[in-house]
């Protein structure tokens, strides 16, 4: 179960989000909504531990959770299958039990497992990005934070995605999605707008040399 | 943590720029020295083991940038830092890649290129063991150098100008232990401090480095 209480959280020292709150209960997504520029990546780093709250708190179950930005954190010099075993390996996942199986399986769901001894440099945006989504499928983790994972899909990809999501869904996984597309999910959305923090809300830009 | 070392050889290996570059870079300066000081064998035996010492040093410096900028804008980077591996053991490992493609190939060619200064016959074992000790202490440093520049446009410059001064006692120290040799004193005292920093620099900078990195990427 993730809880989200009363979080403010801030992008270069200046406040953009307040007050945020939600519980989302294992098995359920949830769907950030909201213009450019509200702060769903802010929200989903703050979440994902990268940068401190100013205030409030996120109940999460420790090592459970794992964020997938904007980029995808590939390498142009290592093959596919190798961008995802490090990974695999980062995460302890790769050799725990029969050795490429968990691999094999989110390159399948990815439909990846044709270009696995492709160099990472000469992969398409789409590609990149199935790639980039095919980390969470190696990792094992619950609670996934996802900044925009549709970007540069097309339909079939977004579906495949789409489909993917709803199996970790049933099998107890949490999901936070900033997205301005309709996955097809059955998962509430929370439009972000209303958290939105007043511009004089204090704080400075010289908040990082204090 | 072994896996983050093996994709960063691997990579070196790959992209090219890793094993080579620096090591060029340190073969053509030192066989720059004898031009530029002309062919007198015992001023450049004299000053040999400088050489050798500040151009390994220099020859470092090149591929620091490279430690974090391409993690940083890849995004692997941020995405180290939500994982399991902990920040400090990433620090230590990114020094320990940055050693082995270009402490360990320059200490391994620095005998061939004393030759070419007519260093002192004694002194070899000596300038062998120095680097042996003093290079990990240069990665380990400019590792904390490139986490404090990672995510600033042209940095490369800055991260010189922070690094080089905090090379300084390795370089005196490494220095010192390969002229005692040739000079044919008793270098352990110099070793021995030269093994203190580089311990020391084990010890403190990965703690320093993490603390960096999660400032920069916030």
């Amino acid at each position: 179960m993730l809880n989200v209480h009363n979080l403010t959280c801030a992008r270069g020292g200046v406040p953009v989000l307040s007050d945020v709150g939600f519980t989302v209960e294992a098995g359920q997504a949830l769907i950030l909504r909201g213009p450019n520029g509200v702060g769903k990546t802010t929200l989903l780093r703050t979440l994902a531990g990268l940068q401190p709250a100013i205030a409030g708190d996120v109940i999460c179950p420790d090592d459970e959770s794992a964020y997938a930005s904007h980029a995808d954190g590939i390498k142009t010099a290592l093959t596919v299958a190798e961008n995802l075993q490090f990974w695999a390996d980062v995460y302890g996942q790769g050799r725990r039990f029969a050795p490429f199986s968990v691999l094999e399986v989110a390159l399948s769901a990815f439909d990846l497992f044709d270009l696995r001894n492709r160099m990472g440099g000469t992969l398409s945006a789409g590609q990149r990005r199935r790639l980039g989504l095919a980390r969470l499928g190696v990792i094992g983790r619950k609670v996934l934070f996802l900044d925009e994972p549709t970007v540069s899909l097309d339909r079939a990809s977004v579906k495949l995605f789409a489909d993917w999501l709803r199996a970790h869904l049933a099998a107890g996984g949490i999901a936070v999605i900033a997205t301005h597309i309709d996955l097809g999910l059955d998962a509430p959305e929370l439009e972000l707008t209303p958290f939105k923090s007043a511009l004089d809300a204090g704080g400075g830009t010289d908040e990082a040399f204090l | 943590m072994i896996a983050l070392l093996l994709r960063d050889l691997r990579l070196a290996v790959r992209a090219g720029g890793g094993f080579g570059l620096g090591l060029a870079f340190f073969l053509i300066v030192v066989v720059l020295v004898p031009f530029g000081v002309g062919p007198e064998t015992e001023l450049l035996s004299r000053i040999a083991p400088g050489i050798l010492w500040v151009a390994s040093l220099l020859a470092a410096l090149l591929s620091l940038d490279r430690i974090f900028a391409l993690d940083f804008e890849d995004g692997s980077l941020a995405l180290l830092a939500t994982s399991p591996l902990p920040l400090e053991g990433a620090a230590f490992m990114k020094a320990l890649a940055h050693w082995i493609t270009t402490g360990l190939p320059l200490t391994i060619a620095a005998p061939m290129l004393g030759f070419l200064l007519s260093l002192a016959p004694e002194a070899y074992f000596y300038l062998l063991v120095s680097l042996l000790i003093g290079t990990p202490a240069l990665s380990m440093i400019g590792t904390f150098g490139a986490a404090l520049t990672v995510g600033l446009r042209r940095g490369g410059l800055l991260l010189s100008l922070l690094v080089l001064p905090l090379y300084v006692p390795t370089l005196i120290f490494g220095a010192e232990a390969v002229r005692r040799g040739a000079d044919g004193l008793d270098p352990t005292g110099a070793l021995v401090l030269l093994g203190g920093i580089t311990a020391g620099t084990f010890a403190l900078l990965p703690f320093a480095t993490a603390a960096t990195l999660r400032i920069n990427l916030r």
